[in-house]
């Protein structure tokens, strides 16, 4: 299949390890910011191959992971009510909240619809008129310009029936938060492919220059991950801190003109609380005051806010932030599973501890290389 | 149900025939077991089974089905039995490549045929939802009649219900099949022996692809074909050709491949190892999982299933497999390797292998 089966050659994937080991003269330690690479470089075995010559540290580029437990409780509240259709990606329904996932609450009679689109949102609530129908919006600066699309139509089609929950995170200010705290041994970003591709990377500029950390806009096949990679080493090796763009077949320095527009007619920036990490100043996306008549935070202020309540095992605000990798958190595999999550991150598709329980070897999953068995 | 109100029940969604605004509709009296009820049996569905096929005179002559008795008299069958029953209740229930009717006859049949029988009857068990338009119906059943005919196996007893308007998502169907069991008879996964060869008979994925995207009209283009297809005759030349070379037999429903792979290591207590390159995966399912983020490995089948044959043997079953024209894409995609590191592994592109995941439930779509 066309741009797929050329990112996945074995042997250019072969030559490519090869030329990190040959270039790697220490080891170096770089940071994947999104889920869809630490997926990609377990899934392919990349991160495995390098061990000794790269760390992978895995950021917090997870949209699901993040979302505030805040807003899922939010969001099954809503669920539950006669009068109210929740719409949500279906990567959503089994992240634990509080006391239940979106797929427990659905179980329970909640009404919590899987879309596709946010706009399949807006056809769900015309077609639903005596209905609220409420779009559970997450995600990054990729998912943001779909939304900000479908608020744009409930608005120019009189769908009063239709609002957003929205939660949509923004991912530089996580990375310069990771980049600020002390200690952290991130020594270079592989930056996320499609956030870019909306985004572009022209605000990494002053970042690399601020940091001194090199930053490659990196995709997500094994290709992209190792050449993103050998770029790092590269430039460590160098003693360069640039930004690179790996992921050229997607990524324009401008980025996407049009759907950040889009974005901002709808949005504007704020600060958010993200899960496993708090609030992160400029970390967020609002609605902008001429679209409050669709926010459901403000539409449904009679529902009560219920007191959020985190596991005291789970350690994904940890893992989030590159401070552990899933193996080393006690309940990995054993009380944390994807049957029975303590966190997002077991969940989501693009969760860390996801992708650890699915494609590492068992016998060999621990940093340390301890075996671990599956709880 | 697909949607969450009674203005657009799914059921009229990607209907293939058109059903007109008066057109009659089931009512819950036609359940009620009084002459509308008969008239319904009689009419619409005992006429769409009327001429069915039997290797036996005595029994077309004396229709089980005809007779309306409580329950179906059978004559002796030679040998062991083999039993299998399954339930139906896809949305929507016409998708591109089947439907609910040719789905339940190929489920149960097929069911039989790798546990190593000869079809031969089956139950065919309505729930319909009040308000089903009756022309919709007659197609179903025509579709029943003609998978039946195609698998040679008989209808022989049925039962019809209709419950209230959102007790059902239009129509459930449940089969009952009876099946004569024919040596040779394949050991099953009990008897996956080290170096056993792995087989899939087509390409993967297409059933749990195709239904998802007309359930969720995701329009793709070519939009993806569901696999919903007879095993028997692939079975039948297989067993005919390989004999007691056939280790096992698996059709790969839901849960996919993946499931079928670690039900066999579990019972087997062995590790199978599969290569990702030489998996069969039609295009449009394999850009269907990319977009979605769903393994193809994990998405249900109807009509392939996974075939595990002695050492040496898988290409000669390929061959077989290929000589027939429904089975063209069949492949030899790993094999039963000593105890690893997973009950179930997959080479992937740089290797080494990875323990391939049992799929937890129902894939759920991701987000970007």
């Amino acid at each position: 299949m066309k741009y797929l089966d050329e990112y996945r050659d074995p042997a250019a994937a072969r030559k490519l390890l090869a030329e990190i080991r040959r270039c790697a003269n220490r080891p170096w330690t770089l940071m994947e910011v999104c889920g869809g690479q630490t997926h990609g470089l377990l899934r392919h075995g990349i991160e495995a191959e390098l061990q000794g010559t790269v760390e992978l540290i895995h950021g917090p580029g997870c949209p699901v992971c993040v979302t505030p437990l805040e807003a899922i409780d939010f969001a099954q509240q809503l669920a539950m009510r006669d009068d109210t259709i929740l719409a949500s990606f279906g990567d959503m329904l089994r992240v634990p909240g509080s006391r239940d996932s979106l797929l427990q609450t659905k179980a329970k009679g909640g009404r919590v619809k899987i879309v596709y689109s946010p706009l399949d949102a807006v056809e769900l609530a015309k077609r639903n008129p005596d209905s609220q129908v409420v779009f559970f919006a997450v995600g990054f600066e990729t998912t943001a310009p779909a939304t900000a699309i479908a608020v744009q139509k409930a608005k120019c089609d009189h769908v009063d029936n239709f609002s957003l929950l929205v939660a949509h995170v923004r991912v530089q200010p996580a990375m310069e938060a990771l980049a600020c705290s002390p200690g952290d041994g991130v020594q270079a970003f592989l930056a996320a492919g499609h956030v870019c591709t909306v985004m572009g990377y022209a605000s990494y500029e002053p970042f690399v220059k601020q940091f001194r950390l090199p930053v490659v806009v990196t995709g997500f096949e094994p290709l992209d991950l190792l050449d993103g990679i050998l770029a790092c080493v590269r430039q460590l090796e160098a003693g360069e801190a640039r930004i690179e763009n790996q992921y050229a077949r997607s990524v324009r320095r401008e980025g996407n003109v049009a759907a950040q527009e889009l974005v901002n007619s709808v949005y504007e920036i704020c600060d958010r609380r993200w899960r496993g990490f708090g609030e992160i100043e400029l970390g967020g996306l609002q609605l902008r005051k001429n679209f409050h008549e669709f926010d459901a935070l403000k539409r449904f202020k009679d529902v009560s806010q219920l007191p959020i309540v985190e596991s005291s095992e789970c350690r994904s605000a940890d893992i989030l932030s590159g401070r552990i990798k899933p193996p080393e958190c006690p309940a990995f595999s054993h009380a944390c599973t994807p049957e029975s999550p303590l966190g997002a991150p077991m969940v989501s598709s693009e969760g860390a501890c996801a992708a650890y329980y699915r494609y590492r070897n068992l016998q060999n999953n621990s940093p340390s290389g301890s075996p671990q068995k599956r709880g | 149900m697909s949607d969450l109100q009674s203005h657009n029940p799914s059921w009229q969604l990607h209907c293939p025939i058109s059903i007109p605004d008066n057109g009659e509709v089931i009512t819950l009296s036609h359940g009620e077991g009084g002459r509308l009820m008969r008239r319904l049996i009689h009419e619409h569905i005992i006429s769409a089974f009327g001429t069915m096929p039997s290797d036996s005179q005595a029994v077309h002559q004396n229709d089980p089905l005809l007779l309306m008795d409580d329950a179906a008299r059978l004559p002796a069958i030679d040998g062991e039995i083999a039993l299998s029953t399954d339930s139906f209740v896809v949305s929507p229930l016409f998708f591109p490549g089947g439907d609910i009717g040719s789905l339940a006859v190929y489920g149960t049949v097929n069911d039989l045929a790798v546990s190593g029988a000869r079809p031969l009857y089956l139950t065919l068990s309505l729930i319909i939802e009040e308000g089903f338009p009756i022309a919709l119906l007659d197609h179903v059943l025509k579709s029943v009649s003609t998978a039946a005919r195609h698998t040679a196996v008989q209808i022989v007893a049925g039962d019809t219900k209709v419950v209230p308007r959102h007790a059902v998502d239009g129509l459930f169907i449940n089969t009952a099949g009876v099946g004569q069991l024919v040596d040779p008879i394949a050991p099953g996964a009990n008897a996956l022996c080290e170096g056993d060869e792995l087989i899939v008979t087509g390409p993967i994925g297409q059933h749990g692809i195709a239904v998802l995207c007309a359930r969720e009209e995701l329009a793709l283009e070519p939009p993806p074909q569901s696999d919903c297809a007879p095993l028997t005759r692939a079975i039948s030349v297989l067993r005919e050709r390989m004999g007691m070379r056939i280790r096992a037999m698996r059709d790969a429903t839901r849960g996919g491949v993946a499931a079928v792979l670690h039900e066999w290591a579990g019972a087997s207590k062995q590790t199978l190892t599969i290569n990702q390159c030489d998996i069969p995966v039609s295009p449009e399912v394999r850009g269907a999982c990319e977009l979605l983020g769903l393994d193809p490995l994990h998405v249900a089948n109807e009509g392939t299933m996974v075939v595990a044959v002695e050492p040496g043997h898988a290409d000669c079953a390929v061959e077989i497999l290929r000589s027939l024209p429904e089975f063209v894409h069949a492949t030899h995609i790993g094999s039963v390797t000593k105890k690893g590191i997973s009950p179930v592994t997959i080479a992937r592109t740089l290797g080494p292998e990875q323990p391939l995941d049992d799929p937890l439930g129902a894939p759920l779509p991701r987000i970007c």
